[in-house]
């Protein structure tokens, strides 16, 4: 019934230095539009790195990756670019503001790439995206003059000044306090059923899985369950 | 519109580190200041030195020779046709300087569309009469109005004026070594002797400067006239004919083709002075190699910056790269970054090399054997400050190559997942 967004076949992955360790193994799901999913795990599971390989940021995997139904094998450096700044829209764990643009011009940098509306418009949406997150009166400041909590919230605005396909996350929540955290996680959501944004956030926080539509639990590079970790998982991991 | 994003960003990680950018841009406006000072005043003195002969020198000259027959009479003989030949025995036979049908010659290179002008001129060996001893010169009969027009005769007579040569009869512009060892100033009448030995009085009108000054001991100028009286000879008698051409470079082929139609003996300027030729090219070559030593000094000194640049950048091109900036993109970031520090570095320093430039050529400059001259002799040539602008933004993109290239290259998942 809804479209799928992202969708990964089989995909593959090791890391050949020093020694060969194969951290991802025949990893399939998919996403719908609209979907908020969360990918929780233990430290080095995978996660993150299936992450990168799905934001199209990591182009040495086996399998296959099709995003709005188009596969992103074989495209070169500069095609990737263009789609990430087209259908993707990303928040890290750290902010990644560049601090020689104010917090306006943080947002608008990816529009003004994009390049398919004039300056004015671009800034226009980005005055939008900021006002959605609650932070238009610091538009004009510098991004070292924010609280973390804010910076995120920039960040996020800039995740979304293209209406990305989708936006992941990876462990945006991670730096933040339980106050700040729970900010972010409840614009994630706004932003999930009011805008119908689809999102897929890698966390390691079970309470923010949790409250999301859907949640893939990883171990050892393989996906270990479509839902919460129960106990049992719980138990084993321990 | 892309051009002015990737613009906007290079020119706020410009700003970002202000003060090593302004080293690296000093470091070419210094450089390229270097460059055009030195290469101006390199130039200069060249031209200068250059000028020194080549002014004085026709560029053709033709004249006759005393030589001995080149055909000798043995060589004639068929008998000996097969056999070495000691017998050469044949000397000059008593013939004058003259260039023969001087007149006709003359017509000839007048009609010639190479020859900008000709002057004749007639060279006599005399002794200077000084009290009891003679010292030995040679007067040269000129054409006074073709040298000044043709050899800026009138720049090397220090005292007096050319004008006069050909107004006063029996006058002579003595050398000025000559004129200092005979004790006599303007108005003074002086004697000489010919080769012939025939005593002939001559008044001093002026004195001649010519920067050389063994010459100066030695030359001095009458009219063509005064001299052909001097020897006694009709007024066709002409040693010498000095021609200039347009262009200079035509000089060795025309010289071989009059030699044929003339039969005269006919040099070119640059197989008689070769020497200031090669002297030319070295320093040149000298000053060039300096200038660009220097720019390639600057060039490392935006090499390193930029290479800082991106090491303390290295989040920034990442998170670029995550939100869609592509490789070629963050490339052009940072060429942008280096072209930026060699433009207005290069701009500079060619202002600044212009003002240096002019500061030398103001500072006086006298030496007695360069009457004409000054100050320091400066080359204006635009070919210096175009030459120095494009080594300039030439320099600052190898510069800036490698370091682009590196930073296009860095893989944001790698930094992302290094924090």
């Amino acid at each position: 019934m809804n479209k799928k967004v992202i969708e990964a076949i089989g995909i593959s992955k090791s890391f050949h230095d020093p020694i060969t360790v194969k951290v991802l193994s025949d990893v399939s799901f998919s996403i719908n539009a609209g979907e908020f999913v969360s990918i929780v795990g233990k430290s080095g599971c995978g996660k993150s790195t299936l992450l990168y390989i799905l934001s199209t940021m990591d182009t040495s995997y086996e399998g296959e990756l099709l995003l709005d139904g188009v596969s992103m094998k074989n495209k070169k450096d500069a095609e990737l670019a263009l789609v990430r700044n087209e259908k993707i829209g990303f928040v890290f764990q750290f902010h990644y503001l560049l601090n020689e643009f104010n917090n306006l011009q943080n947002v608008m940098l990816p529009g003004l790439k994009f390049g398919k509306l004039t300056a004015k418009e671009v800034e226009h949406h980005a005055y939008e995206k900021l006002k959605i997150l609650g932070i238009e009166k610091e538009a004009l400041k510098l991004p070292n003059q924010l609280s973390g909590g804010q910076k995120q919230r920039v960040a996020i605005a800039r995740a979304l000044i293209n209406e990305p396909l989708i936006i992941m996350g990876d462990e945006p929540t991670g730096n933040l306090d339980k106050k700040n955290g729970d900010i972010v996680f409840n614009i994630f959501k706004e932003l999930a059923e009011e805008f119908q944004q689809s999102l897929l956030i890698v966390t390691h926080d079970l309470d923010f899985a949790a409250n999301t539509h859907r949640t893939i639990t990883m171990e050892d590079g393989k996906i270990w369950s479509h839902g919460l970790p129960t106990d049992e998982i719980t138990k084993a991991k321990q | 519109m892309k051009f002015k994003l990737i613009a906007k960003i290079s020119v706020a990680l410009l700003k970002a580190r202000l003060k090593q950018t302004m080293v690296a841009a000093f470091g070419v406006t210094f450089s390229i200041t270097m460059f055009i000072t030195l290469l101006s005043f390199m130039a200069g003195l060249n031209d200068l030195l250059d000028n020194l002969i080549l002014n004085r020198t026709p560029h053709i000259r033709l004249y006759n020779e005393i030589l001995p027959s080149e055909i000798q009479p043995i060589a004639q003989s068929a008998e000996y046709a097969r056999d070495y030949h000691f017998v050469r025995h044949i000397k000059p036979k008593n013939e004058l300087l003259e260039i023969r049908k001087s007149e006709a010659i003359i017509m000839a290179l007048k009609n010639d569309p190479n020859v900008r002008g000709i002057a004749a001129k007639t060279t006599v060996p005399i002794f200077y009469n000084v009290g009891a001893i003679n010292l030995t010169g040679v007067i040269n009969g000129i054409d006074v109005d073709a040298e000044n027009k043709l050899f800026t005769f009138q720049d090397y007579v220090v005292n007096g004026k050319t004008i006069d040569l050909k107004n006063t009869p029996n006058s002579v512009i003595l050398g000025i070594g000559a004129a200092k060892k005979m004790l006599v100033q303007i108005g003074d009448n002086i004697q000489i002797t010919t080769s012939e030995g025939n005593r002939f009085p001559l008044k001093v009108v002026g004195f001649f400067q010519s920067g050389i000054e063994e010459l100066d001991k030695v030359q001095s100028y009458a009219t063509l006239a005064t001299t052909q009286k001097i020897l006694g000879k009709p007024a066709a008698y002409v040693t010498d004919i000095q021609v200039k051409l347009y262009d200079i470079t035509l000089a060795p082929a025309l010289a071989k083709m009059y030699n044929k139609r003339f039969d005269v003996e006919a040099i070119d300027i640059q197989t008689a002075n070769s020497q200031f030729e090669t002297g030319s090219s070295i320093r040149t070559l000298i000053s060039y190699a300096v200038g660009i030593t220097l720019l390639i000094v600057a060039g490392f000194g935006i090499y390193n910056i930029l290479n800082m640049m991106i090491y303390e950048k290295m989040d920034s091109i990442a998170i670029l790269k995550a939100t869609g900036f592509s490789g070629k993109d963050v490339n052009a970031i940072f060429l942008t970054i280096a072209l930026t520090i060699g433009l207005v570095g290069g701009f500079l320093g060619l202002l600044f090399g212009l003002g240096l430039s002019a500061v030398i050529g103001e500072i006086p400059f006298n030496t007695a054997s360069l009457p004409t001259v000054k100050t320091y002799p400066i080359n204006y040539n635009p070919k210096f400050y175009l030459i120095g602008a494009l080594f300039s933004i030439v320099t600052t993109y190898l510069a800036g190559y490698f370091p682009s290239k590196k930073a296009s290259k860095i893989d944001p998942v790698d930094i992302i997942r290094g924090k």
